[in-house]
Formats: C-alpha cells, sequence, structure tokens
C-alpha cells in the first residue's frame, strides 16, 4: 500500500469574538469523510513543530488545524516574535483561547470533507488548553492533553484575570473520552499533579486513559528539543492516533 | 514547562535589531522554552518599547548557567566602571 497524500495550508476563518485568525490546515488528499482535529500549540507559539504535528495527523487520515492563538499580536510578525509580544502582554486568555478553538471546530465541521466529528489535542500549555476545551466547549468527540501542566489552580497571583479557573475544577463538566500523556521526569506537571487529575477523572467517573513515560520530561514528542525521547515518541503518537481513530472514526 | 510567568525589567536606554536602533523601556526576562538555543529551558530576555507597543524585540536564549555568568560580569563591568568614570 503506498502513502495517501496531503494538501497543507494556511487558511483564515473566524476565532473568538468573530476576529478573522491564522490557522494552519492539513488534510489527506481526497474528498473525505474525515474526522477533524484541532491542535493546539504550547506557550512559545504556532512553531515550525507544530506544523509537523498537524502534517502527522494529517497522514494518518485526519483534518487537522492548528490556529495561531497569537495572531492578533501584529500582522506581519513572525510566530516567535508574535509569542514574544503575547508573552509581554501576560499570555492570552483562556477565553480567547477556548473562543479560538469553538472557531477551529466550526471551521473544521463545515468543510466539504469532514465526517461531522472533531478532536482536540493540545502540547504543553496547549494540553491544559485542550482539557479546558473537553469541560467547557459542547460538541468535542475527543479530548487528548499532552503533558499540560497548570491545570490544578497553582497560578501565580496577578495572572488570574486571563486564567481565572483551574482547569481541575470543571472536570465534572468532561464530556468528551479523554487521552493524558505525560512524561514521569516534567515537573509541571509532576506525577503527583497527574495524580491528582486523575484521582479527579477516577472520582467522577470519567472516560479516560492516561500513559505515563519513564525516560521523558516535558515535551518529549519534540523532535528538535534536547527533551525529544524517541521511543517514548513513538508510542505515544500510536497511543494519539489509535484514540483519534477509535473515537472520531477514521 | 511551558508558562507566561515572566519578570519585567523597567530599563532605559536602546537597543540594536533588525531594522536599526530603538529606544528599549522593558526587559521581558523569563525561563522557559528557547526558540532557537538547543536547550529544553533557557533563560530567555526580549528587550522591548512597551511605549510604542513593542512592535519589534531583540531577543537573547541563554543557558542558565550562561545567564548567570551573565549577570557576573554585569555587576562586576558596572563596579570597575563606575569606579572609573563616575565621580
Amino acid at each position: 500500500m503506498s502513502y495517501r497524500g496531503m494538501v497543507a495550508e494556511v487558511v483564515k476563518f473566524k476565532g473568538h469574538n468573530g476576529d478573522m485568525i491564522e490557522g494552519y490546515y492539513a488534510r489527506p488528499s481526497g474528498n473525505g469523510p474525515f474526522p477533524g482535529v484541532v491542535v493546539i500549540h504550547h506557550a512559545p507559539g504556532w512553531d515550525e513543530w507544530i506544523t509537523e504535528a498537524t502534517r502527522k495527523l494529517a497522514h494518518h487520515g485526519f483534518a487537522a488545524l492548528a490556529p495561531h492563538l497569537y495572531h492578533r499580536e501584529g500582522a506581519g510578525l513572525s510566530p516567535d516574535d508574535a509569542a514574544a509580544k503575547a508573552r509581554g502582554d501576560g499570555g492570552v486568555s483562556d477565553a480567547q483561547v477556548m473562543g479560538d478553538v469553538a472557531g477551529s471546530m466550526a471551521y473544521l465541521r463545515a468543510q466539504p470533507q469532514a465526517n461531522g466529528k472533531v478532536g482536540v489535542i493540545g502540547f504543553c500549555s496547549g494540553g491544559r488548553h485542550s482539557y479546558l476545551a473537553g469541560c467547557t466547549l459542547p460538541n468535542i468527540d475527543a479530548v487528548v492533553d499532552c503533558w499540560g501542566g497548570n491545570k490544578l489552580g497553582e497560578e501565580k497571583e496577578g495572572r488570574a484575570e486571563k486564567r481565572p479557573v483551574a482547569p481541575i475544577t470543571l472536570t465534572g463538566k468532561l464530556t468528551a473520552p479523554l487521552l493524558g500523556l505525560f512524561g514521569n521526569d516534567d515537573k509541571n506537571p509532576s506525577p503527583a499533579d497527574v495524580n491528582v487529575t486523575e484521582e479527579t477523572l477516577k472520582k467522577l467517573g470519567k472516560n479516560y486513559e492516561f500513559h505515563r513515560y519513564d525516560g521523558a520530561g516535558h515535551g518529549f514528542f519534540n523532535a528538535p528539543r534536547p527533551g525529544y525521547r524517541p521511543e517514548q515518541a513513538t508510542d505515544g503518537w500510536k497511543k494519539v492516533v489509535a484514540f483519534f481513530k477509535k473515537h472520531l472514526g477514521a | 514547562m511551558c508558562t507566561y510567568i515572566t519578570e519585567k525589567a523597567k530599563l532605559s536606554g536602546s537597543a540594536k535589531g533588525a531594522r536599526g536602533w530603538m529606544k528599549i523601556d522593558t526587559a521581558n526576562v523569563y525561563f522557559d522554552h528557547p526558540v532557537h538555543a538547543p536547550f529544553d529551558h533557557a533563560l530567555n530576555i526580549d528587550f522591548v518599547s512597551e511605549a510604542d507597543g513593542a512592535p519589534e524585540r531583540v531577543a537573547v536564549e541563554l543557558s542558565a548557567e550562561s545567564a548567570r555568568e551573565l549577570i557576573r560580569k554585569i555587576e562586576a563591568a558596572l563596579a570597575s566602571g563606575e569606579e572609573a568614570h563616575v565621580a
């Protein structure tokens, strides 16, 4: 069997408040139908690796869209400069990110190749956003949290305005199945943090599966970084693809 | 770790970026993932002019060890320089 090709491009669509934002969109060639996946980048921004992750999902049969969460920071800024500007402003608000994720989901469902199902995956701070989306946005069919930290309410003083609610407190509202991947050498979320999240999910009877990797820290999928762990990342990606295929019907 | 934890240093001075010299009034200082430096985490500094809306930055990404060395050398340069030049 040969490989299926793909189409990858930058698209514009309505995000939070109806603002037009950019996203990196990759889908398999052909008419589908394909399930959709929103890919949420980490705090350092809409970088080259997130486009690689988006294409990887397209390679496995998903129409994947990675919204540029810092698009509003200035047209013409490079993604890393936009990320630096967002950081200087205290980061983006949870409300804005949720609006952009909702807009991404609507864009995916509106495409002629869509099968109507949409999952969400996020990395690092995007993992936190993914968890939050699963707890606050309607019509999500599957959620993947890759090492999202700061879910337990340990946010520092002064940042509450943009991130007012600890995602863990919203766990009761989670309706979609959840996959969580974590490195046991990570400090945020630490294994103890992951325990708290898992205990909460278990107590509330949620449909979840967590996988924790020895020998891996934070961001172990991220091939350009020293923390990349090929063995753990390969296994993790297999679990992500299998999870989305099971729940989104690729 | 991906956080938005950022220390802001108020500055008075100038920096030279891709478009030439600019006034700066702020350094955003944070220890998080770098874009270019080959570390999982780095001490990153963005020199910007917030008064102008921070349309551009001069950025550095340093290992934790080299950032501490830089602090020592800044202190040393200030101490010897001020002794030599400031009455």
